[in-house]
């Protein structure tokens, strides 16, 4: 192959860049603009995600501060009233009975409150984007590739100008978490709409619903199992990007997972990742038995 | 109450990106093959003009791919014309906006669909008040109006199902209590019964026309079914390729068939069940003989009244009992089974 090399001209060679000191120019001037951007900024930024790390300080005390009894309870509560399962509520006591014992309630709680937080945010900015993108075309094809990026882009990546805007803590890392675990919420919601059967949205119209009579007696019940498959994956998501979020600052869980990998700590290591999962569990299982409960009425009798 | 006719003019529904475009070639004779041949465009509906009769039921009819679910669909405007006007009352329902078209929607039609369309996540009942529901109606009014209906149409004591635990049939009677529900003037029925097993189907015929016995809506029924047409129809369209080949009423389309298709369906009809005694009465000659029969009763009924009366003669006679033309047996029987003769002759 070298042989070749020599004999044809020297650009087919080697790729064609362009001059490292023209790259580095550019580099430079990128990087200080948005630098200065955010500098020009920043205080109308800080007040803008305020009510966020408020909201996020006030719950993570709530978790960490109550009794744990106290906690343990409401949260089998949820767990029963939203899945009648006895299996799962068990399961649920079992697995945090073993968090606890391990001594690594408080950093649980901390990841909780945490992935409590994103889902919340996620669902409520996902779902209308969903629904937007639901009844345009146009702007589906717009969506659509930001998401992609979103998805595909190396987390590490955004977490970079996420704290060059935000700088180091919570809130930078709850941003990341839900840039990363928002597609599949939005992108099920689209689906789910699209899917609802169009001679039961032909009888709507014929009967007179508006635009909006039709979305809530017709396309968001209907899309409602697509959806909570979608609540369902953000869950996960989230739950994956704590432990990343912890490299800018986020505690609990993912922070612990951090220092063991730094320090080659292998059994603080597994004890920490597996509370996460026992967590990914619990949750995973609740939402999907509600999501299909909530099916109940499309369970067929008569064949 | 009173239902208005709904009249169809020279309607035109061409689908495509730019079906405006060729309808004024498609009204200087363009096919629908070479339309879409040459221009991609599919010719739905030409040149549609049908009175439909007000407090009747209208039965639009046609294999498929006629344009029969297209035609039924302008009513309501649930697809929008090319050209032509739809008029109801005196007002054109195309020419409708937004606004006015969802409150003639919700005021004056109501529609039953061949796949039921229910919510399946709403109980019968809560499917029942669906059109209340938009229009606003309390929810104790509108589930008291919806109640009396599901007991019409015989589901009392299913009000809490789902319509997944419904057989088809109930499902179907779900759909016709909804549309009953919204007490609206026309009944848009859209191959309502075309998905029932053939008895569930004549069941449902019968419930509609004893409904209708009643309320006296203007009623447009689609089916591909000339059995249905024929017992539900004070009149009938019938389409091919977005045309209409032939209207009238059953008799007179099973007696006077406009062409060779029409001819190919008729013939498997049961005349005895279509054609009227006055349709074949001779005059009266001298007094009326043997025994009166009603005005509008069919040959099979006529027949089998005379032979179990053991009589060879028999009279017509109108609502006031004044008689109208003379009937022998065997003039019953002929008109009956002419069908036959008529290809023995042709062969």
């Amino acid at each position: 192959m070298a042989g070749l090399c020599e004999s044809v001209p020297g650009f087919l060679c080697k790729f064609p860049a362009f001059s490292d000191a023209s790259v580095r120019a550019a580099r430079k001037v990128i990087d200080d603009g948005f630098k200065s951007l955010v500098r020009s900024y920043i205080n109308a930024i800080d007040a803008l995600v305020q009510p966020l790390q408020w909201f996020l300080n006030d719950l993570e005390r709530l978790f960490v501060n109550s009794p744990w009894p106290f906690v343990l309870i409401v949260m089998l509560g949820v767990v029963y009233f939203g899945s009648r399962n006895i299996k799962i509520t068990i399961g649920t006591a079992v697995s945090m009975f073993a968090i606890g014992l391990m001594g690594l309630w408080n950093d649980t709680m901390v990841t909780l409150a945490m992935v409590t937080v994103c889902t919340l945010i996620a669902v409520l900015i996902g779902i209308p984007i969903g629904i937007l993108m639901a009844r345009s075309d146009r702007v589906q094809a717009f969506v659509n590739p930001i998401l992609d990026v979103m998805q595909t882009m190396p987390s590490f990546v955004y977490l970079i100008p996420v704290v060059m805007i935000f700088g180091i803590g919570k809130v930078p890392g709850l941003i990341a978490v839900v840039i990363y675990a928002i597609p599949p919420m939005i992108r099920l919601t689209n689906l789910g709409i699209r899917l609802v059967d169009k001679e039961v949205l032909e009888a709507a119209d014929a009967f007179g619903s508006s635009g909006w009579q039709k979305l809530r007696n017709v396309q968001m019940p209907l899309a409602l199992p697509t959806i909570m498959a979608g609540i369902n994956q953000t869950i996960m998501m989230s739950l994956a990007m704590v432990v990343v979020a912890s490299m800018v600052g986020v505690g609990g869980l993912g922070k612990n997972v951090l220092q063991a990998i730094n320090n080659q700590f292998f059994t603080v290591g597994f004890l920490n990742g597996f509370a996460l999962v026992a967590i990914a569990i619990i949750f995973d299982r609740t939402s999907q038995a509600y999501g299909r409960r909530l099916q109940k009425h499309s369970e067929v009798i008569h064949g | 109450m009173v239902s208005h006719a709904i009249e169809v003019r020279n309607l035109y529904k061409i689908f495509g990106p730019r079906g405006g475009d060729y309808v004024d070639a498609v009204k200087n004779g363009l096919g629908k093959a070479e339309l879409n041949q040459k221009y991609g465009h599919v010719l739905g509906l030409r040149d549609i003009n049908i009175s439909m009769p007000a407090g009747g039921i209208m039965v639009v009819m046609g294999l498929s791919g006629s344009g029969k679910s297209t035609l039924i669909r302008h009513i309501n405007r649930l697809i929008d014309p090319t050209a032509g006007e739809v008029l109801y009352d005196g007002v054109d329902v195309c020419r409708m906006n937004e606004k006015d078209l969802r409150e003639f929607r919700r005021h004056k039609t109501a529609m039953v669909f061949q796949k039921f369309a229910l919510l399946p996540h709403r109980t019968v009942l809560e499917n029942t008040v669906y059109g209340l529901e938009i229009q606003g109606v309390s929810s104790g009014e509108r589930e008291k109006r919806a109640k009396e209906w599901i007991a019409r149409v015989g589901l009392a004591g299913f009000e809490n199902h789902y319509p997944n635990q419904l057989s088809g049939g109930m499902q179907q009677r779900v759909g016709l209590a909804r549309a009953l529900t919204n007490d609206a003037d026309i009944l848009l029925m859209d191959e309502a019964y075309s998905a029932l097993d053939p008895l569930i189907r004549v069941d449902m015929q019968t419930v509609l026309l004893e409904l209708q016995k009643e309320l006296k809506k203007t009623v447009v029924f689609i089916t591909h079914d000339l059995d249905e047409a024929l017992r539900l129809g004070d009149k009938i369209a019938i389409l091919r390729d977005g045309m209409v080949v032939q209207q009238g009423t059953g008799q007179e389309i099973v007696l006077n068939p406009a062409d060779d298709y029409i001819t190919a369906f008729v013939k498997e009809v049961n005349r005895g069940r279509v054609v009227n005694v006055e349709t074949i009465m001779a005059p009266l000659s001298g007094n009326p003989e043997g025994m009166p029969i009603a005005k509008g009763t069919v040959l099979e009924s006529a027949a089998r009244a005379m032979t179990s009366a053991n009589q060879t003669l028999a009279h017509v006679v109108d609502e006031a009992g004044k008689p109208l033309g003379a009937l022998t047996l065997s003039a019953v029987i002929a008109a009956m089974v002419t069908q036959a003769t008529d290809e023995a002759q042709a062969a």
